[in-house]
């Protein structure tokens, strides 16, 4: 056996003698860490099942995934990569569901600097714009789709800095070093508003509903808690805090 | 298959940030390792553990310090934005800033090595013979202590080229300006381009041997020449 084939096998047979009937590994998109972390604290004391946390981008995820990494459950980014992996056998098809919908927001930390319509992107008044890297992630490509819809794209191409994943996105804005940001609405939101800076709230019609959709893994078939998750994620519950933290579902 | 033009163009960029670096810490590297190696005031500890940091401080840490320190509201940007400079973070000249941080001690140490195992002697001969301090740097230590000067630079430059994280905090990912080798590289495999992936992951492997295997072939040789 090669070693490349080894590593993985090893990981699935400590996973198989260490996970217990109520116990899942998951594997959750890094926007999602804050919700999932309220989330996993609630299924915990209404189940008694315990749900382990792994954040992290999609992509990686995904590489890990196909190396036999020992999650049962995976929360994406996207609704791609769910997909693929149910395509490619490693998850289970009939599992997918899409968990959040999420919230493209421009915001800047200078109070005044974004008003209500966006408007600043057309003034250009700004040294950077921050974004996702497009190729990557999902709120990137939407940022695209909104720039495009405004024609403002080739404008501002050579304002863009891009982060890896919306996470590096907002420190780029946070830090000010980009004036303006397009990033994650669950981000900027504390208890059910704005908490500083500025922010223009893209409406959902400019570009394609950034689904993240959530799949049971091969290796989680069978296993109760994986179930019970996927399942609580779905309850009223599990919505509420969802919405709270700025998505839609 | 092969490289991409995007590939190509991180590959050149990297080089530059690298050459630059290279020629910036051997400049600057110098007079500090130099202090290092002589002196016998109380701040050479301090000095020398400031300059060893990035050895051990994961590199999202220094980005992070960078970001903030470059940035508009931080000592370093406000005094670039004075000097009209403008800001650093996501230009080149930011990069090579934070790689000058980042591969400093790869500079430093080996000179500093270089000129301690000199020892006094060469230098009190020189001044006995009325060479100038300037004369017998050019004259002695720098001819004695030249596999520690070559070492400096290769492991300044290939340290370079690794570089990730504090590139990756810094840059922005500008095709060109910041988009090095090493963050095309992390872009493709979370894209799931594997194949162009592997182009450019088995290049840097293949460099970083031939640049290590000249280091440990070419050592024992200089060692002798020194």
């Amino acid at each position: 056996m090669k070693l490349g084939q080894l590593f993985p096998s090893l990981l699935t047979l400590l996973c198989a003698i260490s996970a217990h009937a109520d116990e899942v590994n998951v594997a959750v998109a890094a926007n999602f860490t804050a919700p999932m972390n309220a989330i996993a604290a609630e299924f915990a004391k209404d189940t008694g099942h315990q749900a382990k946390l792994a954040f992290g981008s999609s992509g990686k995820f995904y590489a890990q995934i196909k190396s036999g990494a020992p999650f049962q459950v995976f929360l994406s980014a996207d609704d791609e990569k769910p997909a693929k992996l149910a395509q490619e056998g490693l998850a289970v098809p009939a599992s997918r569901f899409t968990y959040a919908i999420g919230t493209l927001v421009l915001w800047s930390s200078q109070p005044a600097l974004v008003d209500a319509n966006g408007e600043v992107l057309k003034k250009g008044k700004f040294n950077k714009l921050a974004l996702a890297n497009p190729k990557l992630a999902p709120y990137g490509q939407a940022a695209i789709e909104v720039l495009t819809g405004m024609g403002l794209l080739n404008q501002l191409t050579p304002k863009f800095v891009q982060g890896e994943n919306i996470a590096q996105t907002y420190q780029f804005a946070m830090t000010g070093n980009a004036e303006l940001g397009f990033v994650a609405l669950s981000q900027v939101m504390k208890d059910g508003k704005i908490a500083n800076g500025s922010a223009w709230i893209v409406p959902g019609k400019l570009h394609t509903p950034i689904r993240q959709d959530a799949v049971i893994l091969e290796t989680g078939k069978g296993n109760a808690a994986a179930d019970a998750l996927m399942k609580y994620l779905k309850s009223d519950k599990a919505r509420a805090i969802i919405k709270s933290y700025g998505y839609e579902i | 298959m092969g490289f991409s033009d995007a590939d190509l163009a991180a590959i050149w960029l990297t080089l530059r940030l690298a050459s630059t670096t290279t020629a910036l810490l051997l400049l600057i590297g110098t007079p500090i390792a130099w202090w290092l190696a002589r002196t016998r005031s109380m701040w050479k500890g301090p000095v020398g553990a400031v300059v060893a940091l990035p050895l051990v401080l994961p590199p999202t840490v220094l980005g992070f310090y960078l970001l903030l320190i470059l940035g508009p509201d931080g000592p370093v940007g406000r005094l670039t934005h004075l000097l009209g400079l403008g800001a650093l973070p996501f230009t080149f000249w930011g990069l090579v800033v934070g790689s000058v941080f980042y591969s400093m001690p790869f500079v430093v140490q080996p000179i500093q090595n270089a000129i301690e195992a000199l020892g006094e002697r060469p230098l009190e001969v020189a001044a006995t013979l009325r060479a100038s301090p300037l004369d017998c740097f050019f004259t002695v230590v720098l001819p004695l202590a030249r596999p520690g000067f070559i070492t400096a630079a290769i492991l300044g430059f290939s340290h370079t080229v690794g570089e990730f994280g504090v590139v990756l905090m810094l840059g922005g990912n500008i095709p060109g300006v910041t988009r090095v080798v090493s963050v095309q590289i992390y872009d493709h495999v979370e894209a799931l381009e594997y194949a162009q992936a592997h182009w450019l992951a088995g290049s840097m492997v293949i460099f970083s041997f031939l640049v290590l295997l000249t280091l440990y072939t070419r050592r024992p040789n200089l060692n002798k020449a020194g």
